[in-house]
């Protein structure tokens, strides 16, 4: 039984494939994203493994797929909707036949307890349950493994004691249609006992009018057997329900009807009574008695047997890569995870702590305490990847739903669209995955209705019809950036510009770089569809994109150049759970700065610094103005302006590639922070992103740059015209 | 040269015990994933008899057969449906898209082949 055992040996592993892709499937429709497909593939998984398991006569695991899958069934055939509720049991039902599954595989036993709770719950959702569990127990007598009385150990010497039976056989035409033939039912009846044959040939027509798929001809046998009634009928259970047919007990074995004899009789019989018609085409008589040419079958089957064994071959190999081990997975709460993140997290804080705590004690660089915690912190930082990596998905996920998007944008806008997808297999943090659904749809959009040009005009300009869309994703010093691009028109800059006049989001003679041109379609309200357009217009811009961008901790930008198409670059950080950032004191309270904001930090001298009134200051970098902003007064730590020439300037850039000067009192160093939502805590503040614990156990808030630049420049009136335009 | 036969399911498991009760039988055996694969690898072979699962992905047993009863090359080949249902909607369905016969999961090899000299010539 070797050959068997690697057959259950596939049969495991192809219930963990069919276990994952349940999961799958299950989440999928938990989101109510499930196409008839999934809800389908998902159906067929559970159903998969219920067969394969009667065949290994795993009860237990035969009984819960039975009955799981008769409750997915109602989901697929639309009784059942699969709301919350329904699908957080079909989840748990999920986890307990993984739970069979391993169980059966590795010989101990489930909770019985448990499987029964969710039996009841399974059945409970099916509509009109009682009958579905009485259908179910009409279903389980089919699992025995009792073969069906079958038993044809006949031997050579006909059996002439036993009962004997008159049938009468009347094949119709679609008995033929499907592949049954009259003279294997007689050799199978021939095998049951002694059998008689007589055939009424009288309902066939002449040759001319004979249709070589008709059905003419009327048997009637007569069989001793010792087999019961049943054993004929079982004879007959393929083509009962396609020919008149009847079986009589008979106890006299008086003569049968005329021209009674063996089979082989009542066809030469037949024969004859056609060739007397007809005596001309004797070859014909095929057709009469369709009977399989089996040699001619053999011949053809001989010639294409070469790629038939390409074919095997094949499926071989496929068969042998798909049981190269499957990975192994188990499934974890997401906030145990969570927690776990957090923890480490503080570690590598504390540890930071710790170090520097021993570097003050006045152990110098390179003794043992030194080493020891060297090694430490390479432990800590490795720990941290290895917890990230748990939360770390493919952005796979987002990019498969894509190719669909292009397909039916570009049906709705007429344009040829070729998608490029690159670097599926780049990780991110879930929280990323989660919500970048949403932007990207939107900037996928975006390229084809706005980027792309309509087939005629690309052909006109010497480019091919098509155009090409190319979405890609790759790490980048510690983000992932994602990048749309397309090789389209390019951003129209002369009309961004007269549409952004038009509508006041710039003075009519502003004199604006490229960049900032190409800047403004972030802004909200801009919208250059000089009509509505049914894919991006709905009044959602490109600035909704760059808040949605902007709240993940992203940044958004765009290069463009005329002709060649636009490209549409997002980055994003790898997880929102942790942050590097700066940290500062301000009006005695610790902040935090992110550092991806922070381009340089200087001490501001009187000479650069310029008041414009009302409050308002600016500070002169290498030549350019730039906005000074008072953290302290801006946050409402304090009334009183802050003495520039004691404090320090951070100058940071916004996403939209602003630049602003943030004046705080004394920079505390670079820090790794855990980031705590502070909406979730307390509420939501503006200004402040979130909140962090630092070492010693005192909360530090984290700056929203953006916002406080935002606030900022809606005090300083003076600025405006010139900030909106770089905006 | 031995007869062959085409098996069409979608469940590894199932492919491998099929082919292990048939090639024990003497039959020569050639496979095929669902509906849609039958008939790429029907293209290059013509089979003895067909045995087809109901439930597969892309084309299920019902496509196939109707398929393959529409054939002028093929429509002959016995087919048999290889199901656990036992149920009579789903004998009916299967018997009037033009299935020959059924076999009962979980099928045990005897009655496998017993089912197959049934519909074979």
């Amino acid at each position: 039984m070797d050959a068997m055992a690697a057959v259950k040996q596939t049969f495991f592993q192809e219930c963990e494939e069919q276990l994952a892709e349940l999961e799958t499937g299950l989440l999928a429709m938990e989101r109510g994203e499930a196409e008839s497909d999934t809800v389908n593939a998902v159906f067929r998984a559970v159903h998969s493994i219920k067969g394969g398991a009667g065949a290994f006569s795993l009860g237990d695991l035969v009984q819960f797929a039975h009955v799981f899958e008769t409750t997915l069934d109602h989901v697929r055939n639309g009784a059942l909707e699969p709301t919350a509720d329904v699908m957080a049991v079909m989840l748990r039902a999920a986890d307990l036949l993984a739970d069979l599954v391993a169980a059966a595989r590795d010989g101990h036993a489930v909770d019985s307890g448990r499987s029964e709770v969710l039996v009841a719950e399974l059945t409970a959702l099916s509509p009109g349950g009682a009958d579905a569990s009485a259908e179910e127990e009409d279903d389980m007598s089919d699992f025995s493994f009792t073969p069906v009385s079958v038993a044809f150990d006949f031997s050579d010497t006909p059996a002439v004691a036993g009962r004997s039976y008159t049938i009468t056989f009347k094949p119709r035409p679609e008995l033929y249609a499907k592949g049954n033939e009259t003279a294997l039912v007689l050799r199978e009846l021939e095998r049951l006992g002694q059998l008689e044959t007589s055939c009424d040939a009288s309902g066939l027509p002449q040759l001319a009018e004979l249709d070589p798929e008709g059905a003419y001809l009327e048997w009637t046998m007569r069989l001793t057997t010792e087999k019961g009634e049943d054993a004929i009928r079982e004879v007959f259970e393929f083509v009962e329900w396609d020919s008149s047919l009847t079986i009589q007990a008979s106890d006299a074995d008086g003569d049968a009807d005329s021209g009674a004899g063996s089979t082989e009789d009542a066809f030469a019989a037949l024969l004859r009574s056609i060739q007397a018609d007809e005596t001309s085409l004797p070859a014909t008589t095929a057709d009469i008695i369709p009977l399989p040419l089996a040699e001619e079958r053999e011949a053809v089957a001989e010639i294409d047997a070469q790629p038939a064994k390409a074919v095997a071959a094949r499926n071989g190999e496929g068969g042998a890569n798909a049981n190269a081990g499957a990975p192994q997975t188990i499934r974890a709460d997401l906030e145990r995870v969570d927690r776990l993140i957090d923890l480490v997290g503080e570690l590598v804080i504390n540890q930071a702590m710790l170090s520097q705590r021993v570097m003050e004690a006045g152990h110098v660089p390179g003794s043992a305490v030194a080493l020891g915690l060297d090694e430490l912190e390479h432990l800590t930082r490795e720990i941290q990847d290895c917890v990230m990596a748990i939360r770390a998905q493919a952005v796979k996920s987002v990019f498969q739903r894509i190719p669909r998007l292009v397909r039916e944008v570009a049906g709705m806008t007429g344009k040829q669209v070729r998608l490029i997808t690159d670097g599926e297999g780049t990780e991110v943090d879930k929280t990323v995955i989660d919500r970048l659904n949403d932007p990207l749809t939107h900037m996928i959009r975006n390229a084809i209705d706005h980027g792309l040009e309509k087939p005629e005009v690309r052909v006109a300009a010497g480019k091919p019809a098509e155009g090409v869309v190319r979405l890609s994703a790759m790490h980048r010093s510690g983000r992932i950036v994602i990048e749309v691009a397309d090789d389209g028109a390019g951003i129209n800059r002369s009309r961004v510009k007269a549409i952004a006049a038009e509508k006041g989001l710039i003075a009519a003679d502003a004199v604006l770089s490229d960049e900032e041109i190409d800047n403004l379609i972030f802004l909200p309200g801009f919208s250059t569809a000089s009509e509505v357009s049914n894919i991006s217009g709905r009044g959602v811009g490109m600035d909704v994109v760059k808040r949605s961008i902007q709240s993940l901790g992203g940044r958004l930008s765009i290069t463009s150049r005329p002709g060649k198409g636009s490209t549409f670059t997002m980055s994003l950080p790898l997880t929102l759970a942790v942050l590097d950032g700066m940290v500062v004191t301000v009006a005695d309270q610790t902040l935090v700065v992110p550092l991806t904001a922070i381009i340089e930090t200087l001490q501001p001298k009187a000479a650069d610094v310029h008041g414009l009134g009302g409050g308002a200051r600016v500070i002169a970098i290498r030549d350019t103005f730039t906005p000074l902003i008072d953290v302290g007064r801006e946050l409402g730590f304090r009334t009183t302006a802050t003495d520039p020439l004691a404090a320090v300037a951070i100058l940071v850039e916004t996403e939209g590639g602003r630049r602003s000067a943030l004046l705080v009192d004394t920079i505390q160093g670079q820090r790794q922070v855990v980031i705590k939502s502070l909406e979730s805590n307390y509420r939501h503040v503006p200004g402040i992103a979130a909140a962090t614990i630092l070492g010693d156990g005192r909360v530090a808030l984290i700056i929203d740059v953006d916002t406080v630049i935002a606030n900022s420049q809606s005090d300083a009136t003076i600025l405006e015209p010139v900030l909106a335009a770089a905006g | 040269m031995s007869a062959t036969i085409l098996t069409v399911d979608d469940s590894r498991t199932m492919r491998e015990m099929l082919k292990l009760a048939l090639t024990q039988a003497g039959y020569r055996v050639i496979q095929a994933e669902d509906g849609v694969h039958g008939l790429e690898v029907l293209k290059g072979e013509t089979p003895r008899v067909i045995v087809t699962d109901i439930n597969m992905p892309r084309m299920d047993g019902f496509g196939f057969i109707e398929h393959v009863r529409a054939d002028e090359t093929y429509r002959g080949i016995p087919i048999l449906v290889l199901t656990t249902e036992s149920d009579a909607e789903k004998k009916d369905r299967a018997r009037r898209a033009g299935a020959t016969g059924w076999i009962v999961k979980p099928f045990d090899p005897a009655k496998l082949v017993d089912a197959i000299r049934r519909v074979s010539a």
